[in-house]
């Protein structure tokens, strides 16, 4: 049976958090068994991408029982490609973690809340159900509230207070919109509520509820205007629980918009995908707005990712073929950059000892590898043609055009600008000028078992970016079953 | 009957959103406690509050006469869930209290390091 290997994703990470919890003082075989894990994972999942590929969606209803019923589990191919990213980059952000995170936080539950966030993030990636979804999410929320605080430093403890009120007040409106959706059309599966939504014509309560799910889902995400918690409390993170913050976590509140809006409330596109678009437009503009007024790497990086969830969501809300084709390929480089240019921000931050940019500088003449492999990942987040950026944000400026809205795609072109200068102001600061004196917090054994994964991590968004052609035909497969919902309902309905 | 219902989580939404936005960690606490138990009920009413009957199977009761069993499962599992957050939230709010030495948020801001 080829579909109960979906599953695998989701409960190697999960079986291994379990084992983890058992020996949570024996630092080594902590790391052993998360990386076996994620190994595990990460080839399950390319062989799954291999299956989805050449038979299309796979589901699994749990307990045998008929899809609307049970609860149905759905690789498609935008699933498994974020399942897949996601693991990948984790593998990156574990090893990172090895020499950056210190032994007193591993020995506390550190790696067991990493599996377990990778089993919610997985989960609510691959689930069918809508309330699935909802408990997929706490999973992932109650273990980033472990990692953001673990450690318990006063800073930790300012935005993490923060950070769980918010994502509580978003639980409930969450729980709130599945209420309202199951009062009007009587389902939870969300290839049932597609059908049910088809039948009513999305009369304007459900317009209402699509808005509903979109201010539940932008608070995750980070969308114009609730985009004011991230900054804070992803500030107060230890650098590589910011990794993978700021690679994964927003990226699932973009995925649920996007499945939201391509399977279930696709009726009245010229009121809900217009105000998506003209928030993502806002998202945009306020993401460079505080990605140039701060001199703070952090920060900086951390404006970028409300920045790229503007421009992914402007590919979503065009709503052709390109548009969702440009969306699925900037989703997968964001992930991976964004972990990325944490890492290498991190390791300046610990090797300045301070994350002020204005006393930073001269570093090239020291770590001049670290240099420019900061380099390669700021062009390649600007989208410099031949790195990863370029195709992504090509297709979604060519959707904007195609769907007659020029001076988006043009705003979306500048943005890029603003994109590079801020990021290449980290560049200009940190490694050119007089070298100053500085309170490094590293010796150069853990720079260089830091600078290591995230050089090949950089390798890996350079793959991405060179070998496009051989990703591309994933990716036309992922938005053609985007375009055609009928295509995802079929395989959990059956024909129906 | 859903009307009575729509009224009484309508002022649990205000009294929750009244404490939330108060500067007192702990009325912030009760603020989302409420949050939670009024869309806890939205549930409850929003899968109709008709049939008499406890959706167990018993002799002499008509299928018809069943109440919906899906938003009380619903139900349970979101209240596990947000027991649990509640849990965390409340030893963190002790731990920030013992550190930070203060209950006011905005006290917490602590913004020195900012550049």
């Amino acid at each position: 049976m080829h579909n109960n290997l979906l599953l695998l994703p989701i409960i190697i990470p999960f079986f291994a958090a379990m084992v983890l919890l058992f020996a949570p003082k024996n630092v080594t075989y902590q790391r052993i068994v998360t990386m076996i894990a994620l190994l595990a994972a990460t080839v399950s999942a390319f062989y799954m991408l291999g299956i989805v590929y050449a038979q299309g969606p796979q589901t699994v209803t749990f307990g045998n029982w008929p899809a609307p019923f049970g609860i149905t589990m759905v690789s498609d191919m935008m699933s498994i490609l974020l399942v897949l990213t996601t693991l990948v980059l984790t593998l990156f952000i574990v090893w990172y973690s090895f020499s950056t995170i210190g032994v007193e936080r591993e020995k506390f539950y550190y790696y067991p809340g990493i599996m377990f966030i990778l089993t919610g993030i997985n989960g609510a990636f691959t689930t069918g159900d809508i309330f699935n979804l909802f408990v997929f999410f706490e999973v992932f929320l109650m273990s980033s509230y472990l990692l953001i605080v673990l450690g318990g430093e006063k800073k930790q403890l300012q935005g993490s207070i923060y950070y769980l009120v918010i994502n509580i007040i978003s639980s409930a409106l969450f729980v709130i919109a599945v209420a309202f959706l199951y009062s009007v059309v009587g389902t939870l599966s969300m290839a049932d509520i597609a059908v049910k939504v088809a039948e009513l014509q999305q009369p304007a309560i459900l317009t209402v509820i699509a808005v509903l799910f979109l201010v539940v889902f932008g608070l995750k995400a980070a969308i114009f205007p609730l985009f004011f918690w991230l900054p804070k409390a992803y500030k107060s993170a230890p650098t590589p629980v910011l990794a993978l913050f700021g690679a994964l976590l927003t990226k699932v509140g973009v995925y649920a918009i996007l499945r939201t809006y391509t399977l279930i409330f696709v009726h009245d596109p010229s009121f809900t995908h217009e105000l998506l678009m003209v928030l993502s437009i806002l998202t945009i503009i306020f993401g460079c707005i505080g990605a140039l007024a701060y001199f703070d790497v952090t920060l900086i990086i951390i404006y970028n990712i409300v920045i790229a969830v503007g421009v992914i969501l402007f590919g979503v809300s065009q709503m052709n073929t390109v548009g969702l084709e440009g969306a699925m390929y900037y989703l997968v480089h964001d992930m991976l950059i964004k972990a990325a240019l944490f890492m290498l921000g991190g390791i300046i931050v610990a090797i300045s000892g301070t994350a002020n940019l204005r006393q930073m500088g001269g570093l090239m003449k020291r770590y001049p590898l670290l240099g420019w492999t900061f380099l390669i990942a700021a062009f390649s987040l600007a989208g410099i043609p031949p790195l990863s950026g370029f195709i992504g944000k090509l297709l979604i400026v060519e959707s904007g055009f195609a769907a007659n809205n020029p001076w988006m795609s043009i705003i979306i072109l500048l943005s890029s600008l603003v994109v590079l200068l801020s990021v290449i102001r980290i560049f200009i600061y940190a490694f050119w000028g007089e070298e100053k004196e500085t309170a490094t917090t590293i010796t150069s054994t853990t720079y260089a078992q830091q600078l290591t994964p995230a050089i090949l991590l950089v390798c890996v968004t350079i793959a991405y970016g060179v070998g496009a052609e051989a990703v591309a035909p994933y990716m036309a497969a992922a938005s053609e079953a985007l375009m055609q919902p009928q295509i995802y309902i079929q395989a959990v309905l059956g024909g129906k | 009957m859903e009307i009575v219902m729509a009224f009484v989580i309508g002022f649990l939404f205000m009294a929750a959103t009244y404490l939330m936005l108060s500067r007192s960690l702990l009325r912030i606490i009760i603020g989302t406690g409420l949050l939670s138990h009024g869309a806890h009920l939205l549930i409850l009413t929003m899968g109709g509050l008709s049939g008499e009957a406890p959706p167990v199977l018993a002799d002499g009761v008509e299928a018809s006469q069943f109440a919906d069993p899906l938003p009380q499962a619903l139900i349970l599992t979101a209240i596990v869930i947000s027991f649990g957050v509640t849990a965390f939230i409340l030893v963190l709010a002790y731990r920030a209290y013992q550190s930070l030495e203060t209950d006011n948020t905005a006290m917490m801001k602590g913004s020195d390091d900012d550049a």
